[in-house]
Protein backbone atom coordinates (compact mmCIF):
# COMPACT_ATOMS: atom_id res chain seq x y z
CA UNK A 1 0.00 0.00 0.00
CA UNK A 2 2.93 2.14 0.89
CA UNK A 3 4.12 2.97 -2.64
CA UNK A 4 0.80 3.75 -4.02
CA UNK A 5 -0.49 5.91 -1.23
CA UNK A 6 2.93 7.88 -1.75
CA UNK A 7 2.43 7.85 -5.47
CA UNK A 8 -0.65 9.99 -5.33
CA UNK A 9 0.98 12.90 -3.50
CA UNK A 10 4.53 12.31 -5.82
CA UNK A 11 4.06 14.01 -9.26
CA UNK A 12 7.35 12.67 -10.87
CA UNK A 13 6.47 9.04 -9.35
CA UNK A 14 3.21 9.59 -11.22
CA UNK A 15 4.80 10.39 -14.25
CA UNK A 16 6.89 7.16 -13.58
CA UNK A 17 3.76 5.15 -13.51
CA UNK A 18 2.16 6.52 -16.70
CA UNK A 19 5.60 5.92 -18.91
CA UNK A 20 5.62 2.64 -17.21
CA UNK A 21 2.20 1.85 -18.57
CA UNK A 22 3.55 3.16 -21.84
CA UNK A 23 6.34 0.69 -21.81
CA UNK A 24 3.84 -2.09 -21.24
CA UNK A 25 1.28 -1.47 -24.15
CA UNK A 26 4.42 -1.07 -26.24
CA UNK A 27 5.37 -4.79 -25.05
CA UNK A 28 2.06 -6.37 -25.82
CA UNK A 29 1.95 -4.44 -29.41
CA UNK A 30 5.28 -5.98 -30.13
CA UNK A 31 4.38 -9.37 -28.27
CA UNK A 32 0.92 -9.22 -30.82
CA UNK A 33 3.17 -8.16 -33.63
CA UNK A 34 5.31 -11.71 -32.32
CA UNK A 35 8.86 -9.46 -31.92
CA UNK A 36 8.99 -11.67 -28.74
CA UNK A 37 9.51 -14.35 -31.54
CA UNK A 38 12.55 -12.73 -32.51
CA UNK A 39 13.74 -11.87 -29.81
CA UNK A 40 13.41 -16.16 -28.31
CA UNK A 41 15.30 -17.07 -32.31
CA UNK A 42 18.32 -14.98 -31.37
CA UNK A 43 18.33 -16.34 -28.12
CA UNK A 44 18.52 -19.74 -28.10
CA UNK A 45 21.49 -19.75 -30.62
CA UNK A 46 24.82 -19.36 -29.16
CA UNK A 47 25.46 -15.76 -30.53
CA UNK A 48 28.85 -16.44 -31.42
CA UNK A 49 30.00 -12.69 -31.97
CA UNK A 50 28.76 -12.21 -28.44
CA UNK A 51 30.84 -14.55 -26.93
CA UNK A 52 33.60 -13.41 -29.10
CA UNK A 53 33.99 -16.03 -32.00
CA UNK A 54 32.25 -14.64 -34.71
CA UNK B 1 34.06 -8.91 18.21
CA UNK B 2 31.33 -7.00 16.13
CA UNK B 3 28.89 -9.13 14.53
CA UNK B 4 29.14 -9.13 10.79
CA UNK B 5 25.75 -7.94 9.38
CA UNK B 6 23.75 -9.75 6.84
CA UNK B 7 24.08 -8.34 3.20
CA UNK B 8 20.65 -8.29 2.15
CA UNK B 9 21.39 -7.01 -0.99
CA UNK B 10 24.12 -9.21 -1.89
CA UNK B 11 22.10 -12.19 -0.62
CA UNK B 12 19.10 -11.21 -3.46
CA UNK B 13 21.86 -10.42 -6.23
CA UNK B 14 23.33 -13.54 -5.66
CA UNK B 15 19.90 -15.64 -5.66
CA UNK B 16 18.57 -13.34 -8.48
CA UNK B 17 21.73 -14.16 -10.51
CA UNK B 18 21.26 -18.19 -9.52
CA UNK B 19 17.93 -18.35 -10.52
CA UNK B 20 18.51 -16.57 -13.57
CA UNK B 21 21.09 -18.58 -14.73
CA UNK B 22 19.92 -21.76 -13.67
CA UNK B 23 20.16 -24.09 -16.51
CA UNK B 24 23.12 -26.41 -14.86
CA UNK B 25 22.47 -29.12 -17.94
CA UNK B 26 24.11 -26.04 -20.01
CA UNK B 27 27.06 -25.79 -17.86
CA UNK B 28 27.49 -29.78 -18.23
CA UNK B 29 27.35 -30.02 -21.25
CA UNK B 30 28.79 -26.62 -22.99
CA UNK B 31 25.18 -26.08 -24.62
CA UNK B 32 22.92 -23.20 -23.99
CA UNK B 33 19.12 -23.30 -22.83
CA UNK B 34 16.44 -23.24 -25.77
CA UNK B 35 13.38 -23.27 -23.71
CA UNK B 36 10.40 -20.92 -24.27
CA UNK B 37 11.58 -18.53 -21.39
CA UNK B 38 14.06 -16.94 -23.67
CA UNK B 39 11.31 -15.16 -25.31
CA UNK B 40 11.82 -12.81 -21.96
CA UNK B 41 14.08 -10.54 -21.54
CA UNK B 42 16.17 -10.20 -18.50
CA UNK B 43 16.26 -6.90 -16.59
CA UNK B 44 20.18 -6.57 -15.91
CA UNK B 45 22.92 -7.87 -18.15
CA UNK B 46 22.85 -11.32 -18.62
CA UNK B 47 24.10 -12.60 -21.89
CA UNK B 48 22.03 -15.24 -23.35
CA UNK B 49 24.91 -17.33 -24.59
CA UNK B 50 25.96 -17.94 -20.96
CA UNK B 51 24.95 -21.68 -20.58
CA UNK B 52 22.87 -21.47 -17.73
CA UNK B 53 20.45 -18.09 -19.16
CA UNK B 54 17.51 -18.73 -19.06
CA UNK B 55 16.34 -15.18 -20.55
CA UNK B 56 17.16 -13.02 -23.25
CA UNK B 57 19.77 -10.30 -22.53
CA UNK B 58 17.71 -6.77 -22.86
CA UNK B 59 20.76 -5.25 -25.04
CA UNK B 60 21.56 -7.75 -27.24
CA UNK B 61 18.31 -8.01 -27.98
CA UNK B 62 17.45 -3.99 -28.84
CA UNK B 63 20.97 -4.64 -30.61
CA UNK B 64 19.89 -7.53 -32.62
CA UNK B 65 16.71 -5.58 -33.61
CA UNK B 66 18.70 -2.40 -34.91
CA UNK B 67 21.11 -4.89 -36.55
CA UNK B 68 17.86 -6.22 -38.33
CA UNK B 69 16.82 -5.91 -42.28
CA UNK B 70 15.58 -2.38 -42.39
CA UNK B 71 17.01 -1.36 -39.00
CA UNK B 72 13.39 -1.42 -36.82
CA UNK B 73 12.90 -0.64 -33.74
CA UNK B 74 11.35 -3.82 -31.68
CA UNK B 75 8.36 -2.68 -29.26
CA UNK B 76 8.73 -5.72 -27.44
CA UNK B 77 12.05 -4.72 -26.22
CA UNK B 78 12.06 -1.42 -26.01
CA UNK B 79 8.61 -1.06 -24.29
CA UNK B 80 10.55 -3.76 -21.73
CA UNK B 81 13.35 -0.96 -21.25
CA UNK B 82 10.80 1.54 -20.84
CA UNK B 83 8.17 -0.24 -18.20
CA UNK B 84 11.23 -1.54 -15.84
CA UNK B 85 12.77 2.02 -16.07
CA UNK B 86 9.82 3.70 -15.56
CA UNK B 87 8.93 1.43 -12.65
CA UNK B 88 12.83 0.89 -10.90
CA UNK B 89 15.36 3.07 -12.71
CA UNK B 90 18.87 1.91 -12.04
CA UNK B 91 17.51 -0.47 -9.23
CA UNK B 92 18.31 -2.69 -11.42
CA UNK B 93 22.30 -1.92 -11.57
CA UNK B 94 22.52 -2.60 -7.77
CA UNK B 95 20.16 -5.32 -6.97
CA UNK B 96 19.10 -7.46 -10.08
CA UNK B 97 22.34 -7.58 -12.23
CA UNK B 98 25.19 -10.27 -12.37
CA UNK B 99 27.52 -8.58 -14.08
CA UNK B 100 27.02 -5.80 -11.33
CA UNK B 101 27.68 -8.70 -8.78
CA UNK B 102 30.29 -10.35 -10.03
CA UNK B 103 32.37 -6.60 -9.99
CA UNK B 104 31.19 -5.93 -6.32
CA UNK B 105 32.55 -9.43 -5.78
CA UNK B 106 35.78 -8.59 -7.03
CA UNK B 107 35.83 -5.05 -5.65
CA UNK B 108 35.67 -6.75 -2.31
CA UNK B 109 39.36 -7.99 -3.16
CA UNK B 110 42.08 -6.75 -1.10
CA UNK B 111 44.56 -4.08 -2.82
CA UNK B 112 46.41 -1.99 -1.32
CA UNK B 113 45.45 1.41 -2.89
CA UNK B 114 41.77 1.51 -4.20
CA UNK B 115 40.69 3.95 -6.27
CA UNK B 116 37.26 6.15 -5.47
CA UNK B 117 37.91 8.62 -8.12
CA UNK B 118 40.46 10.35 -10.35
CA UNK B 119 40.69 13.45 -13.16
CA UNK B 120 38.21 12.97 -15.27
CA UNK B 121 36.13 10.70 -13.54
CA UNK B 122 33.30 12.63 -14.12
CA UNK B 123 33.83 12.71 -18.14
CA UNK B 124 34.43 9.57 -17.92
CA UNK B 125 31.14 8.88 -16.74
CA UNK B 126 29.76 10.11 -20.15
CA UNK B 127 31.31 7.38 -21.97
CA UNK B 128 28.58 4.62 -21.07
CA UNK B 129 25.86 7.32 -23.39
CA UNK B 130 28.54 7.67 -26.00
CA UNK B 131 28.70 3.14 -26.25
CA UNK B 132 25.01 3.22 -26.20
CA UNK B 133 24.07 5.49 -29.05
CA UNK B 134 27.03 4.46 -31.27
CA UNK B 135 28.11 0.57 -30.41
CA UNK B 136 24.22 0.15 -29.74
CA UNK B 137 22.14 1.76 -31.62
CA UNK B 138 23.75 3.40 -34.78
CA UNK B 139 26.27 1.24 -36.15
CA UNK B 140 24.26 -2.00 -35.64
CA UNK B 141 21.74 -0.21 -37.88
CA UNK B 142 24.19 1.68 -40.19
CA UNK B 143 27.15 -0.60 -41.10
CA UNK B 144 24.99 -2.92 -42.65
CA UNK B 145 26.70 -5.79 -45.30
CA UNK B 146 25.09 -6.24 -49.02
CA UNK B 147 22.57 -8.44 -47.45
CA UNK B 148 21.12 -5.12 -45.10
CA UNK B 149 22.29 -6.98 -41.94
CA UNK B 150 24.16 -5.11 -39.23
CA UNK B 151 26.41 -6.83 -36.60
CA UNK B 152 26.04 -6.51 -32.70
CA UNK B 153 29.08 -3.95 -32.15
CA UNK B 154 28.50 -3.66 -28.39
CA UNK B 155 28.43 -7.52 -27.73
CA UNK B 156 31.19 -8.38 -30.62
CA UNK B 157 33.65 -6.04 -29.61
CA UNK B 158 32.91 -4.57 -25.85
CA UNK B 159 31.07 -6.85 -23.94
CA UNK B 160 33.08 -8.33 -20.80
CA UNK B 161 29.88 -10.05 -19.74
CA UNK B 162 29.42 -12.14 -22.83
CA UNK B 163 32.89 -12.95 -22.87
CA UNK B 164 32.81 -14.04 -18.99
CA UNK B 165 29.56 -15.65 -18.84
CA UNK B 166 29.11 -17.13 -22.18
CA UNK B 167 32.19 -16.85 -24.02
CA UNK B 168 34.84 -18.74 -21.40
CA UNK B 169 32.11 -21.43 -19.97
CA UNK B 170 31.49 -22.67 -23.53
CA UNK B 171 35.13 -22.11 -25.00
CA UNK B 172 36.47 -24.45 -21.91
CA UNK B 173 33.26 -26.67 -22.35
CA UNK B 174 32.77 -27.19 -26.24
CA UNK B 175 35.51 -28.52 -28.14
CA UNK B 176 33.98 -27.40 -31.45
CA UNK B 177 34.04 -24.07 -30.69
CA UNK B 178 37.60 -24.25 -28.77
CA UNK B 179 38.71 -24.47 -32.71
CA UNK B 180 37.31 -21.55 -33.74
CA UNK B 181 39.05 -19.24 -31.79
CA UNK B 182 40.82 -16.30 -32.67
CA UNK B 183 42.02 -12.92 -32.60
CA UNK B 184 38.33 -11.50 -31.37
CA UNK B 185 38.43 -13.96 -29.00
CA UNK B 186 42.06 -12.81 -27.73
CA UNK B 187 40.88 -9.05 -28.05
CA UNK B 188 37.54 -9.34 -25.41
CA UNK B 189 39.76 -12.04 -23.07
CA UNK B 190 41.85 -8.52 -23.13
CA UNK B 191 38.69 -6.78 -22.53
CA UNK B 192 37.54 -8.85 -19.76
CA UNK B 193 41.07 -9.22 -17.91
CA UNK B 194 40.86 -5.22 -17.83
CA UNK B 195 37.22 -5.05 -16.68
CA UNK B 196 38.15 -7.98 -13.50
CA UNK B 197 41.48 -6.02 -12.83
CA UNK B 198 39.91 -2.30 -12.89
CA UNK B 199 36.86 -4.15 -10.76
CA UNK B 200 39.29 -4.81 -7.48
CA UNK B 201 40.26 -1.44 -8.13
CA UNK B 202 37.52 0.65 -8.65
CA UNK B 203 34.11 0.10 -7.29
CA UNK B 204 32.31 -1.07 -10.59
CA UNK B 205 33.83 0.47 -13.11
CA UNK B 206 31.98 -0.98 -15.89
CA UNK B 207 28.67 -0.13 -14.74
CA UNK B 208 30.15 3.85 -13.96
CA UNK B 209 31.94 4.03 -17.50
CA UNK B 210 30.79 1.39 -19.64
CA UNK B 211 27.19 -0.17 -19.24
CA UNK B 212 24.90 1.47 -22.20
CA UNK B 213 21.66 -0.58 -20.24
CA UNK B 214 23.06 1.20 -17.32
CA UNK B 215 23.18 4.52 -19.21
CA UNK B 216 19.52 4.21 -20.36
CA UNK B 217 18.25 3.18 -16.81
CA UNK B 218 19.73 6.40 -15.45
CA UNK B 219 17.20 8.42 -18.07
CA UNK B 220 14.52 7.19 -15.68
CA UNK B 221 16.13 7.62 -12.21
CA UNK B 222 14.43 10.93 -12.23
CA UNK B 223 11.10 9.61 -12.51
CA UNK B 224 10.70 6.32 -11.34
CA UNK B 225 7.84 4.96 -9.75
CA UNK B 226 10.70 3.65 -7.24
CA UNK B 227 13.56 5.75 -5.88
CA UNK B 228 15.30 7.64 -3.30
CA UNK B 229 14.01 10.58 -1.99
CA UNK B 230 15.21 13.19 0.21
CA UNK B 231 13.36 15.26 3.23
CA UNK B 232 15.44 18.37 3.09
CA UNK B 233 14.06 19.48 6.33
CA UNK B 234 15.39 16.18 8.25
CA UNK B 235 18.63 16.47 7.01
CA UNK B 236 21.24 17.41 9.15
CA UNK B 237 24.27 17.94 6.40
CA UNK B 238 26.27 15.09 8.16
CA UNK B 239 27.25 13.89 4.77
CA UNK B 240 27.42 10.41 6.10
CA UNK B 241 25.46 9.18 2.66
CA UNK B 242 28.01 11.39 0.63
CA UNK B 243 31.13 9.57 2.13
CA UNK B 244 28.38 5.44 2.27
CA UNK B 245 28.36 6.22 -1.51
CA UNK B 246 30.56 4.29 -3.48
CA UNK B 247 29.50 5.50 -6.83
CA UNK B 248 30.38 9.26 -5.91
CA UNK B 249 27.04 10.58 -5.72
CA UNK B 250 25.88 13.04 -3.01
CA UNK B 251 22.37 11.85 -2.23
CA UNK B 252 21.66 15.44 0.24
CA UNK B 253 22.30 17.04 -3.03
CA UNK B 254 21.14 14.96 -5.85
CA UNK B 255 18.93 11.48 -4.47
CA UNK B 256 17.81 10.78 -7.94
CA UNK B 257 21.11 11.30 -9.61
CA UNK B 258 21.33 9.35 -13.01
CA UNK B 259 24.54 7.62 -11.53
CA UNK B 260 22.86 6.66 -8.24
CA UNK B 261 22.60 2.39 -8.89
CA UNK B 262 20.24 2.88 -5.53
CA UNK B 263 22.22 0.16 -3.67
CA UNK B 264 20.67 2.17 -0.86
CA UNK B 265 23.32 2.36 1.21
CA UNK B 266 22.82 5.86 1.92
CA UNK B 267 19.55 5.10 3.40
CA UNK B 268 20.84 2.92 6.01
CA UNK B 269 22.84 5.12 7.28
CA UNK B 270 20.98 8.27 7.62
CA UNK B 271 20.48 9.21 10.96
CA UNK B 272 17.58 11.35 10.39
CA UNK B 273 15.70 9.37 8.25
CA UNK B 274 15.67 12.26 5.43
CA UNK B 275 17.16 9.68 2.72
CA UNK B 276 14.22 7.28 1.65
CA UNK B 277 12.59 5.00 -0.55
CA UNK B 278 9.57 3.09 -1.17
CA UNK B 279 10.95 0.08 0.41
CA UNK B 280 12.06 1.66 4.04
CA UNK B 281 8.78 1.09 5.01
CA UNK B 282 9.66 -2.42 5.18
CA UNK B 283 13.62 -1.98 5.86
CA UNK B 284 14.11 0.97 8.17
CA UNK B 285 10.89 0.10 10.93
CA UNK B 286 13.15 0.66 13.91
CA UNK B 287 14.44 4.12 12.34
CA UNK B 288 10.86 6.02 11.95
CA UNK B 289 10.02 5.03 15.36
Amino acid sequence: MYPVIKMKKDKRALIGAVIALVGAVMMLFGAAENEHREVFEKAVRICLECIGIG
Amino acid sequence: MGKKKFDFRLALQGLWAFVTNSYLVGFAQGKIYQGRLKNLCLPGLNCYSCPGALGSCPVGALQSSFSSRGGKISLYVSGFLIFVGAVMGRYVCGWLCPFGLIQELLNKIPFPKKLTTFKGDRLLRKLKYVILLVFVILLPMVAVDVTGLGEPWFCKYICPAGTLEGGVPLVLLNSALRETVGFLYTWKILILALTVLLSVIIYRPFCKYICPLGALYSFFNKISVFRITLDKEKCVGCGKCERACKMNVNPAVKPDSAECIRCRECVSVCPTGALKDSFSCLTDKKKEK
